[in-house]
Parts: C-alpha cells; sequence; structure tokens
C-alpha cells in the first residue's frame, strides 16, 4: 500500500488544473441564471485569421526542463500529453528538440541537393518536390532519450517530463525513394546521408534499405505547413526509428558505400551499457506505453466513483494490438479498451473505466506489438543495459495514486 | 572527345520517369557536400598545428568549452573523462569515449562554433582537430602538425568497444512476459520522485 509522504502541497495546488476546473462548473450551480454568452453577441468571423484555443486553455503548453542544458537554442521541451486525448499532437503542441535554434527559411530559397553515389547529381526547389505523387500518413515521431532521465530511478513528477518527447501527427509528402530515383542509385550505394540546413548541419546515416522502403520527405503537417521549429519547409520521415534521424530542414542527401559515422551516431544517440560498450546503430523505437491521466500533473479531481484510466501505446515494428493495465502494481492486469485508428508506427489511444472505492492504487500499462513483444519493466531493462545508457527507456511506468487523488512517480517492487 | 562522348552518354541516360529537378553543378556540389567519413572522403587539402590550434580555440571555442575543454557551466567538455565509461557517472569526450577521429573534424567543420557555423577554413579545423587531440593526450608534442595525409593514421582507443545493434538476439526473446493475474505476491514502493524537486512547475 502507498503510504509514502505525497508531492508537496504547494505542487499539488499548483497542478492541480482539473481541481480549478471542478470549482469553476461548482460556481455555475445551480443553473438558473441566464449565461452571458447565451445573450449577447459573440466575436464575428476574421476576428481570428488563424483560430486559436480558447483563452481557458492557455495553460496548456510545451514545457522544458531547464536545469537540463546550457540555454534553449540547443535545447528540448516536451508535449503536454496529461491535457491531450485521441491520438494526434496539435501542431503547436508537438514537442521540439533543436542542436542550434530554429532555422527560419523562406521557402522561395530552399533547395534539396542529392548527390554521392548517383548518376545524376540534383537540386531540387519545393515546388519540385511537390510534384511527386504524395501520401498521407500519421506516424510517431519519438526522441531516443524520451524517459532518458528516469534511467536511475523517477526524476521528474508529470507524464509531460518523463514521456513527453513524443508526437504523433499526419504528413503530406513524398515517397523518399520518389525522389532518389530522379538522381538514379549507383549500384554500390548502400547508405544515405541526410542533412539539415540549421546551423547544427544535424547529419544521419541512413541504411538505403529503409531510406527506399518507407521514408517520406514530408512538407505538411495535419494538414498545413510544417511549424519552423518541425522542419518548415521541408522534413524527413523515418517511420518507428529514433527522432533524431528525422532531419529537419533537409537540405542535402548523399548517397554512400558506408555510413558517415558522424556525431548524432557516435558521441550521441548510441547505447552505453553497464560493461563499457556501447550498442550502436540502435534505430527502431521499441514497443512502449504510459498512462496519461491519471499521472502527477493530472491528478484525479472527482473523488471516488466512476474514474476513466487512458493513456498511450506505440512501437516502431507496427501496431499495437493489446494494452494491458493493472491497478495493484501488477499482481493482476487487465485488457484495456484500444480505441480510436490502429495505424501503422503511430500511437494508439486506450482506455480502462473502473468505479474507484479512493484506495490507494499502482497504475502501470503494458503495452504488445505485432512482433508479439512485450514491453519489459525498467529493471528488466537495468539487467540487460545497466543504468547509463540515456537512450530507449521503454520500461513500464507506474504511477502511485492516493487517496486524495494525488499522482507521484514511483518504482514499485 | 572522350569527355564529349561521357557527357552524351549521362544525358542519353535514361532520365526517371517525372524528370522534375535539375542537375546540380560540380561547384554547387562542392559548396554544399560538407561531410567527411572515417575513410576519409570528404577530408579536404590543409593542415594545422597543435599550437596554431591552441590559439584559435581560446579565441573561438574557450568561453564555453574552457581553455582545456574542461567545459565551462553546463557547456559540453571536450577532454578527459578517461576511464569512466564503466563508472556511475561516464563522462564522454573525444578521449574516452568517441570512435572516429574524423567525427570531430567532420562537426567542428559543420557545426561549430555554436552561433558561427561553417565559418572556418579547412587549415582551421585540421588545427583545432589537433588541438582537441593534444588535450586528450592522443599527441603530446604541441609542434605535432595534423594534414589530410597523416589523419588516416590516428585511430582513437574507444573504436573497437562499438557494436551493431543486437536487441534482436539480447532483448526481444526476453520481452514476451504477459502474466495477467497473480504475477507477484505483493507490492511496495522501492523509489519515489516526490522530495528531488526537479520537475518544472
Ligand atoms: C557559445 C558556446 C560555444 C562555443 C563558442 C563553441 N561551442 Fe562547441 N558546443 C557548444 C554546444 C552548445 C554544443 C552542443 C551542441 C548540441 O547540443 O548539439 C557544442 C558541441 C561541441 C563539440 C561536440 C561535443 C560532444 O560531446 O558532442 C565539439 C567537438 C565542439 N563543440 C567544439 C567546438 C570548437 C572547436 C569550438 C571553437 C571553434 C566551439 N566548439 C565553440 C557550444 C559552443
Amino acid at each position: 500500500m502507498p503510504t509514502k509522504s505525497g508531492p508537496s502541497r504547494r505542487r499539488f495546488l499548483t497542478t492541480g488544473l482539473v481541481a480549478g476546473i471542478a470549482a469553476t462548473t461548482a460556481k455555475a450551480d445551480p443553473i438558473t441564471d441566464v449565461q452571458p454568452w447565451a445573450q449577447g453577441l459573440g466575436k464575428g468571423v476574421d476576428e481570428r485569421g488563424y483560430g486559436m484555443p480558447s483563452p481557458h486553455e492557455s495553460h496548456v503548453l510545451r514545457k522544458s526542463v531547464p536545469w537540463l542544458v546550457a540555454e534553449t537554442k540547443s535545447s528540448i521541451n516536451f508535449t503536454p500529453l496529461h491535457q491531450l486525448d485521441g491520438i494526434i499532437t496539435p501542431n503547436g503542441l508537438a514537442f521540439e528538440r533543436h542542436h542550434s535554434g530554429v532555422a527560419e527559411i523562406d521557402p522561395a530559397e530552399y533547395r534539396l541537393m542529392i548527390n554521392g553515389l548517383v548518376d545524376r547529381p540534383m537540386v531540387f526547389t519545393l515546388q519540385d518536390l511537390m510534384r511527386f505523387p504524395r501520401h498521407n500518413k500519421v506516424y510517431f515521431l519519438e526522441c531516443t532519450a524520451n524517459s532518458g532521465m528516469e534511467w536511475r530511478g523517477p526524476q521528474l513528477n508529470g507524464v509531460q517530463f518523463t514521456h513527453g518527447m513524443i508526437h504523433n501527427v499526419m504528413y503530406t509528402g513524398v515517397m523518399l525513394r520518389d525522389v532518389l530515383a530522379e538522381a538514379g542509385i549507383k549500384t554500390e550505394g548502400k547508405w544515405l546521408l541526410a542533412e539539415g540546413a540549421d546551423a547544427a548541419g544535424l547529419s544521419r546515416s541512413i541504411p538505403l534499405e529503409k531510406a527506399l522502403d518507407d521514408c517520406m520527405i514530408a512538407f505538411k503537417m495535419n494538414g498545413e505547413a510544417l511549424r519552423p521549429e518541425q522542419g518548415y519547409p521541408a522534413r524527413l520521415v523515418v517511420p518507428g526509428w529514433e527522432g533524431n534521424m528525422w532531419i529537419k530542414w533537409l537540405r542535402r542527401l548523399e548517397v554512400g558505400d558506408q555510413p558517415w559515422h558522424h556525431r548524432e551516431e557516435t558521441a550521441r544517440y548510441t547505447d552505453l551499457l553497464a560493461n563499457g560498450a556501447s550498442r550502436r546503430f540502435t534505430w527502431v523505437m521499441d514497443a512502449k506505453s504510459v498512462i496519461t491521466e491519471p499521472s502527477p500533473q493530472a491528478p484525479v479531481s472527482h473523488g471516488k466513483g466512476p474514474l476513466v484510466i487512458t493513456g498511450l501505446a506505440w512501437s516502431g515494428q507496427g501496431v499495437i494490438p493489446r494494452v494491458d493495465v493493472t491497478l495493484d502494481g501488477g499482481i493482476n492486469w487487465h485488457k484495456a479498451r484500444v480505441d480510436g485508428p490502429s495505424l501503422d508506427k503511430s500511437l494508439h489511444r486506450f482506455y480502462y473505466e473502473f468505479d474507484w472505492d479512493g484506495s490507494p492504487l499502482f497504475l502501470q500499462s503494458r503495452a504488445h506489438d505485432n512482433t508479439g513483444y512485450v514491453q519489459p519493466t525498467k529493471d528488466a531493462l537495468r539487467v540487460i543495459r545497466g543504468e547509463v545508457s540515456n537512450y530507449h527507456n521503454n520500461g513500464i511506468q507506474t504511477w502511485a495514486v492516493y487517496s486524495s487523488g494525488e499522482v507521484e512517480n514511483v518504482e514499485i517492487s | 572527345m572522350w569527355k564529349y562522348l561521357s557527357v552524351f552518354i549521362m544525358l542519353s541516360t535514361p532520365l526517371a520517369a517525372l524528370n522534375v529537378g535539375r542537375i546540380a553543378s560540380p561547384l554547387e556540389v562542392a559548396a554544399w557536400d560538407i561531410d567527411v567519413r572515417p575513410d576519409g572522403l570528404g577530408l579536404p587539402e590543409g593542415a594545422g598545428t597543435v599550437a596554431e590550434g591552441e590559439v584559435i580555440f581560446e579565441e573561438q571555442c574557450a568561453a564555453c568549452h574552457g581553455d582545456f575543454g574542461e567545459g565551462v557551466g553546463r557547456w559540453p567538455i571536450l577532454s578527459g573523462g578517461f576511464d569512466t565509461l564503466t563508472s556511475e557517472r561516464p563522462i564522454k569526450t573525444v578521449g574516452s569515449f568517441w570512435p572516429y577521429l574524423s567525427t570531430v573534424w567532420d562537426y567542428i567543420s559543420r557545426a561549430m562554433p555554436f552561433g558561427y557555423a561553417q565559418s572556418l577554413s579547412p587549415d582551421e579545423v585540421y588545427a583545432l582537430t589537433a588541438y582537441i587531440m593534444f588535450l586528450n593526450d592522443l599527441v603530446d608534442d604541441e609542434g605535432f602538425e595534423l594534414s589530410r595525409d597523416n589523419f588516416l593514421e590516428i585511430p582513437l582507443g574507444n573504436e573497437a568497444n562499438f557494436y551493431d545493434d543486437d536487441r534482436e538476439t539480447t532483448e526481444y526473446p526476453f520481452f514476451t512476459d504477459a502474466c495477467m493475474s497473480k504475477c507477484k505476491p505483493s507490492v511496495e514502493i522501492t523509489k519515489n520522485a516526490s522530495g528531488k524537486d526537479v520537475t518544472p512547475e
């Protein structure tokens, strides 16, 4: 039974936004008055050429963890997963990771070069790219370092910070293989270097097999132009593989016969194991899930009775046929209800509804993917990898729910 | 004659379906193709010594990385960390962790100094790479000159400790536990996040 002292009262009050909403609801009762919006006229059309969320939603924001890095231009922030539902991440809330700030590119000056082991080195404008056949795909993008701060134990008290380096949008773009075909790949070509136009010139080696399979060059997300912070005007989409490879502001593709071993695939994004050796080219994001609500930033505000548990599950290998949820820390498990589309390499939304008697809970979720892989515990990962590998932490997350409704990030026996 | 013939062959190569885009000129490719690979592909002509690198480093790098690559504040550390990879707090530097020297050259040339990328000449990048080698005890002579000619002769110590993703054999077969009931006798909290005070508001 969780008997630990809970999160500080102050933190609970400041993060207890759900409680705040409950209070507002109470303020309206009994519902005998004519409410102001039922009487006066609202704003007309064109008031906001680009619509914004209700002012009551102004607290729904990406947030960073300031102590993580030296400053904001090489930094990361986190998607507020606890405030979202369904599977699509709104464009303005998709987490950001930049290595040299956001490149602001004039689409008229945008160029993509293809060179290396090709028959014809080529240059494409954005307009050129849009003349290839277009495809629409919903894919998750997860930073390899998602949950990376949690390797040694629970650190951050909020699903936004433990799991928010992920987003899931619909991309419109063209198949990379179609664009590469214009340049003509030489038979010695085995690898592709993708390079960004930002001041980091971010570069990654991608095996040609993957590049020619399902990779895309995208210029739209959720129907509108990519946001500058997501690579406007064009980015690489590398389905199911680590976010760092999805080169934003894509400016160049070079075909080669071997990998480049650049900084982002040697010094970074390699997995250091306890014995001092390191795995490299660990591209696939393994099956993972997390309960987004209740969670430390989204405590239970309504007391006992019907309680909706919801969360996200995903796998870089394909789809999620099943998610299990436990209320007692893994003694007994229940099958959750996956709702909404089950798309390849996309977030899946799950729910588990039950009648809460107000007693403390240990909530966990466990994803299964179409290969038969079952999301492991954090300890199972530690046995194999140790605690210093930073990346690819897809272990099962535990939330302790206390009788008060407060929720805490914990690990359990 | 052969030159014209090869141009003719190039143009007559069946163009891919759409014929969209244009041919990149050799000048454009030379200007944009900035990458360097461990086998030396992409390394330009040039050379620089440890002593020359030290001067540039003090002017353009030390404000963030420290005079000896020790890192100022939370800016990245570039030197030392030897024998820390199996410790609780590994320090990953060019000397302790990076597998290839070409990565140092490539990264400095494409991304540093932070905020003024692609501004260094090849000679300056050779010199800075030589100085970072010096800071990491890879050379001990300030007169040491790094150039395209001797570049490939310098292996970094940790190269052999990298191996390709093996999760398919070392992890996937073991991650299949889907027990549904009475999976363990009891549950207790072993670690918790409260009190650490690291979560932003
Ligand atoms: C304004 C601060 C600043 C200056 C000046 C600067 N750097 Fe950096 N350096 C950084 C940051 C920030 C990073 C990490 C960038 C990222 O996160 O991708 C970095 C990364 C590096 C790295 C890779 C470190 C690693 O472990 O991955 C090297 C090597 C490097 N810098 C060399 C240089 C050199 C050489 C110069 C001078 C020509 C220089 N830097 C100037 C801030 C600076």
